[in-house]
Parts: structure tokens; C-alpha cells; sequence
């Protein structure tokens, strides 16, 4: 790793920021910008793709590269692929990535009215104003979490993952049994192998194949990429027509600004829930576009093609990328799938994000910050002229492209230790990565039991030797911040169930 | 100018348009419950419950250390949570097939399709089975042909496939130069051949 280099602790932010640009200013960087914010807006387009696909066939060739390149390109198909996955989402009503769904509630009834440029214009915009917003918040807010990044010790960190746990269970609403049920099997999956503290075997079964443990990579890719490889070339093929656009796109993208308190709303809203460990884009975009809908005059054309539904969905779900870098950078803890491969790419390099990377290396998160800018920058200008040509990736047969998905998952898998075994364990996640996609079960808590609970067994040994007693995890005030935060959470969920069940039964 | 108030049949058709909005955004948030998820459930469960027997053999436990740093605690941890979740996973299921015991899909339906897909995880396993023997880019051109024949795709694109494989192969290990060794059948070719094969194809 070149960069980033230790900083002073005190360093003034004009001297950080020009680190951060030093720290860019390379051709290798430039092009991942390039790659990373271009390939992700191809990415989003596809249906059946997806950010969290591309990411984990990718993941292994970034081990190679120096971090920032490697998290510029990966951050750069997270960010730019939610701008792509409206493009489908306004003009055929498939949303690109998952992501996208609200946005065809607005957006194709915009396309059947004949609207179609002027909602993607809409569409690319909000993205854009989410995006930035939420980038320029975090590179504002940054020295006040390089004050309270230090304040987090092994227990805090281990209450911030539990939380995160907690989280994840809670947000799946109508799910939670089963998310918490994948949650401890994830949790299960990490304790595979041999423990790295007195050298014990935890369930290997005398298989030498087993000692190392699962590898975190072979489960992403099974679940995400060989599960959607599989789906696709099962189900009947899906051979899309190139839609017609008429009109210009650039025109209406300057129309978001007639909506500008929607917008910052929604960017609001994402950067918010994007911080929160577990709770992502759906929702930051179900808060926004229910406070857009609360204070528009016309609440009744949300659903029907309403341009501010459509801005504060794409504001919120782009807005959420930059903000959940913060607690991966700050506290080493992934709130979602996507960060939670991107903490892979760290751990390759030895760099280990925490505290000590906010407080050390901030030109480094800046850096980070500055990418997640150009990204949304390039994306947009791509977009902007190249939306067209880009229509013809609609036009790609699905089946053909679950034997691509499938050809670049071995790659993937192969190259991690040459093993044919981890390849036939990618192969059985697959099948369990299809199961829970086609039963619509969320498959991020198992990531994030794997990440969590790696992370919880190692900071509540840490932790132990300052616990004498149960008092002793709240005796500082960021612990006792977060369990208050912990109960809160509960208390609001067995609330929420208690009004659900009173009011089934009194609806009969 | 005053706004006119809304006539009580519209206020109504704006209520209604506003609650299937809601409702919307409910099942957004909230999938629908699928009958064949109790058969996940019951697997999970007992998958859970056959880990649970196998906790004390397969973990140690050391006497006189506080339980933190107990190597079994965690493994004990992940099973118990499991357990409980699995067990109210598959109650709260059963509870919800009953409650649409009409209509629906049906569970057969998809456990059908979850067993279709094994054929093609037989085609990914085949395909790694090769790659050791033939070599990458080989076993890579007759997996996309093959596959793409077995997709029933002719003509154009049937051509396309393998062009399309050649190309991840020459990107990744050519360009990108990921690990992946050669193939046994590369041993039959002269050195210098032999070593261009190994390091790029």
C-alpha cells in the first residue's frame, strides 16, 4: 500500500484536502474513476445484474491493486449503478438493481404518458443532488467523527456490532424470524475452522478442506453471483426490446431543482439511514417518499407518475453509498453487503479501518470522498450523452447473461486458492442464494453475521479483562449511548408488533 | 383567489388513491410470504438441531475459563440463536400456510424449480473438474459453447458465447493476471509454447 501515509493528528484541513488530491492525482486511480463510475452505470442498466454481482466477481481482481484503486473501482459500481438501474426501472418497469423498485411506482407511468426523457432527466438528477449531498455532509462531518472515532474502544465497537445484528433483524420487517435465523447462521459460518486464539478445531469434522474456515468470498459470490446465474438460466428467457426515447434527457435534468426540497430531503434521509448499521436504501427511500407524499398538494398522484415521488426516491437510494462508507472507515463495521465485501479489500491489504484510520489517515477517507464526487460526476455526464446508445443492454437475452454471470463467478472463486472445493461451496451457497431470492428472504444477514460476528468474538475477548461486572459496558458515555440506542431499537420493534397484532385482531 | 374544496367524492378517490399507495409501500418493505418457506424453514431447523448435537464433540470447552474466551462460545451462540429463530421461523410459517391454505402458489411449484437449478450447478461443477485437465481457456470455450447449445441458442449467438469466453479469459488472466494454473494437456506442447499458455491462457 502507497498511501495513505500517518498524518498528524492535528493537521490543518486545507494541508488534508491537498493530501487527498496528492493522494488521487494518479493514473491508476483516474482510471478506476473511470471504469468503476461508467461500468456501474452499464452494470445498474442490466437487469438481473446488480451492483452486489459485479462487486463479488470482481472483489478478488482488486486484491491486486492499491486499496483506494480497488475501493474507488468497487465504490464506483455501488454509487453509478443505482443511477443505471432507473433506466430500466422509468422505461420498462424492471428496476435495474433491487434498489430501483420505487422508482418504477413514478417513473414508468411517467414513460406510458409519454414523460420518458423528462423522468429520467428527473431521475439522473435527483441521483446526482443525493449523491453529492451526501458526499459533501460526510466530507463536513468528517473531523467531528475523527474526534468521536477515538472515543470507541473494544466494547464500543462490539456494542456497535451487536447493534448493527440487531439492526439487520429488525429492518426486515415481516421477515425478522428468518433474517435473525440467517443472521446466527452466518454468525455459525464464521466460527468454522480453526480459532485463532488457542488454536482449536470448531466444527471441521476432521476435514482438512475445513480447517481454514470458509472463506467470506466463496459464500459472496455463491449467494449473490452463482445463485442469480442459476435463477437466470432456469427461469424462461427474458429477451428485452431496445425501448425508443424521444426527447432530450439533459434538458429535464435541470428540472430536479424545481424540486430542490425534495431532494435534500431525500439526500437527508439516505445519509441519515445510510450511517445506521443494517438499515440501507429501502428505508431512507421509504421515509423520503412518504414525507414527499405528507407535503406534496397532489399526494394522490404518488404511485401515478408524481416527479417529486421520483426525486425522493433516487435521492434517498443514492445518497446512501457515500454515508455508509462512514461507519466501514470509522469503525471497521459494514452496515450492508456491499461495504461489507468492500472490508475484504482492507483486510487483503493489512489496513485495518477503525478509529485509528480516521484519526491517522484522514486524508486517505477524504480521498475516499473525493472519488465518490468525481464518481457521481462522471456518471452523470455519462449518462447524460450516452443514455441511447446505452438502451441496448436492455436487449440482452437473460439466459445469456446467467452463462456470463456464471462463466465470471469461477474466475472469482477459482483464482482466490485454486480449489476445487471452494468452488463446489460457492456451488451450494449458490442453490441456497436461489432458494432465498425466489422465497424473497433477505441474504445480507448471513453476510453480515459472517463480518459481525468475526468482529464481536474478538472485541468481547479484548473487551474482557476491563469487564468485572455487567455495569462495566455502560461506564463510558459512547457505550452507554449505543445500549440506550440498542433498547430503543427493541422497544420500538415489540412496540411495532404489539399495534400489528391489535390491529389484526381488531380487523378480524 | 381561494382554493375550491375538494367535492366528498374526490376527497374519497384521493383517500383510496393515497391508501393503495401505502400499500405499496408496505409490500416494498414487506415481501410477501411465499407457502414454500415453511420447506426452508424445516431445513434450516434441522440443520440447526443436527449442529446442536454436534456441538460438544465438534468444539472444546476448557474448565476454569470465563466463558469469553471459551472457543465453544460462539459456535454455542450462532446454534442456540438458530434454534430459537428456526423454531419460531417454522411455527409462524405453518400459522401463515394455514391462515392461505386457498390458493397461492404452491410449494411443490418451487421446490421443482429450486431442484432445476441443480442441473446447472452440475454444469459450473463440470466445468471446474476441466479446468485442471484442459486448461482455462479450453475448458472455457467448450463450457460457453456447450451451455449456450444446452440454452437452445443457434446461429449468432451460439458464436457469440465462446467469443464472449475467450474475451473474460484473455481480460482476467491475460490482462488482470489471476491465478489460475495451467492445464495438464498444456504439457504436450514445447516449452516456450507451454509457457505462454501457462502465464496467459
Amino acid at each position: 500500500m502507497q498511501k495513505p501515509w500517518p498524518q498528524h493528528p492535528e493537521a490543518e484541513p486545507l494541508d488534508i484536502l491537498l493530501a487527498a488530491l496528492a493522494t488521487i492525482a494518479r493514473l491508476d486511480v483516474i482510471a478506476a474513476l473511470l471504469i468503476g463510475s461508467i461500468g456501474g452505470v452499464v452494470i445498474g442498466a442490466v437487469p438481473g445484474v446488480g451492483p452486489a454481482v459485479a462487486i463479488a466477481i470482481l472483489l478478488p481482481a482488486t486484491f491486486g491493486m492499491d486499496p483506494l484503486v480497488g475501493l474507488t473501482l468497487l465504490l464506483g459500481i455501488y454509487g453509478s449503478s443505482l443511477y443505471g438501474g432507473s433506466i430500466p426501472a422509468i422505461l420498462i418497469n424492471t428496476p435495474g438493481t433491487p434498489v430501483n423498485a420505487l422508482t418504477t411506482y413514478d417513473g414508468y407511468p411517467m414513460t406510458q404518458a409519454g414523460q420518458a426523457p423528462r423522468a429520467l432527466g428527473l431521475a439522473f438528477g435527483a441521483s446526482f443532488v443525493g449523491g453529492m449531498i451526501a458526499v459533501i455532509a460526510l466530507i463536513l462531518f468528517s473531523p467531528v467523527l475523527a474526534r468521536i472515532a477515538p472515543m470507541f474502544g473494544s466494547r464500543e465497537i462490539f456494542l456497535a456490532a451487536l447493534l448493527g445484528c440487531i439492526m439487520v433483524v429488525v429492518a426486515h420487517r415481516g421477515q425478522a424470524l428468518a433474517a435473525g435465523a440467517l443472521l446466527f447462521f452466518g454468525i455459525f459460518i464464521h466460527t468454522v475452522g480453526m480459532e485463532a486464539n488457542r488454536y482449536t478445531m470448531r466444527f471441521t469434522f476432521d476435514q482438512p478442506w475445513l480447517t481454514q474456515g470458509i472463506d467470506l468470498i466463496v459464500v459472496v459470490l455463491g449467494l449473490f453471483a452463482i445463485s442469480q446465474a442459476f435463477i437466470l438460466l432456469t427461469e424462461p428467457e427474458r429477451a428485452g426490446k431496445v425501448p425508443t426515447l424521444q426527447g432530450s434527457v439533459a434538458r429535464s435534468f435541470l428540472e430536479v431543482f424545481r424540486y430542490k426540497r425534495t431532494a435534500a430531503t431525500g439526500a437527508g434521509c439516505g445519509t441519515a439511514m445510510g450511517i445506521i448499521p443494517g438499515v440501507g436504501e429501502f428505508v431512507s427511500q421509504f421515509l423520503s417518499y412518504t414525507f414527499a407524499r405528507n407535503r406534496s398538494k397532489t399526494p394522490e398522484m404518488f404511485g401515478k407518475g408524481a416527479p417529486e415521488g421520483l426525486v425522493a426516491s433516487e435521492s434517498a437510494n443514492n445518497s446512501v453509498p457515500p454515508a455508509a462508507m462512514v461507519p466501514l472507515l470509522a469503525l471497521g463495521i459494514p452496515g450492508e453487503e456491499l461495504t461489507a465485501m468492500m472490508l475484504t479489500v482492507f483486510y487483503v491489504h493489512n489496513v485495518i479501518p477503525g478509529p485509528a484510520l480516521f484519526q491517522n489517515n484522514m486524508d486517505f477517507v477524504i480521498a475516499l470522498y473525493l472519488c465518490l464526487a468525481i464518481l457521481n460526476i462522471l456518471a452523470l455526464l455519462f449518462l447524460l450523452s450516452a443514455t441511447r446508445p446505452l438502451l441496448r443492454v436492455l436487449a440482452v437475452p437473460s439466459r445469456f447473461l446467467g452463462l456470463v454471470i456464471l462463466t465470471l463467478s469461477f474466475v472469482g472463486i477459482y483464482s482466490l486458492r485454486n480449489s476445487v472445493i471452494d468452488c463446489m461451496v460457492a456451488g451450494a451457497f449458490g442453490l441456497l442464494g436461489v432458494m432465498l431470492k425466489r422465497l424473497n428472504l433477505p441474504t445480507v444477514p448471513i453476510i453480515l453475521g459472517i463480518v459481525l460476528g468475526g468482529i464481536m468474538e474478538e472485541r468481547l475477548r479484548t473487551s474482557l479483562p476491563r469487564i468485572r461486572s455487567i455495569w462495566d459496558w455502560v461506564d463510558r458515555p459512547v457505550s452507554q449511548i449505543i445500549v440506550a440506542l440498542i433498547a430503543l431499537v427493541l422497544a420500538l420493534h415489540v412496540w411495532g408488533l404489539w399495534k400489528e397484532w391489535k390491529g389484526r385482531k381488531t380487523h378480524g | 383567489m381561494t382554493d375550491t374544496p375538494p367535492e366528498p367524492h374526490q376527497e374519497e378517490s384521493r383517500r383510496k388513491s393515497v391508501a393503495d399507495t401505502d400499500q405499496a409501500l408496505a409490500d416494498l418493505l414487506r415481501p410477501r410470504h411465499h407457502r414454500a418457506e415453511i420447506v426452508f424453514a424445516l431445513a434450516s431447523f434441522s440443520v440447526a438441531l443436527f449442529l446442536a448435537s454436534q456441538w460438544a464433540s465438534q468444539t472444546t470447552w476448557f474448565e476454569g475459563q470465563r466463558a469469553g474466551r471459551q472457543p465453544g462460545l460462539w459456535p454455542l451462540i450462532a446454534i442456540v440463536g438458530m434454534l430459537a429463530f428456526g423454531a419460531a421461523e417454522l411455527v409462524t410459517c405453518a400459522l401463515r400456510n394455514r391462515r392461505a391454505r386457498a390458493g397461492g402458489d404452491t410449494a411443490l411449484a418451487e421446490v421443482a424449480f429450486w431442484l432445476r437449478t441443480a442441473e446447472f450447478l452440475g454444469w459450473f461443477l463440470a466445468y471446474v473438474l476441466i479446468v485442471p485437465w484442459t486448461g482455462y481457456l479450453p475448458a472455457t470455450l467448450i463450457f460457453c459453447t456447450a451451455l449456450a447449445f444446452r440454452l437452445g441458442y443457434r446461429g449468432g449467438m451460439l458464436w457469440l458465447a465462446p467469443v464472449m469466453g475467450a474475451a473474460v479469459v484473455v481480460l482476467f488472466k491475460g490482462f488482470l493476471s489471476v491465478r489460475i494454473p495451467g492445464g495438464a494437456v498444456y504439457e504436450v506442447f514445447p516449452r516456450a509454447i507451454r509457457n505462454f499458455l501457462v502465464l496467459y491462457l
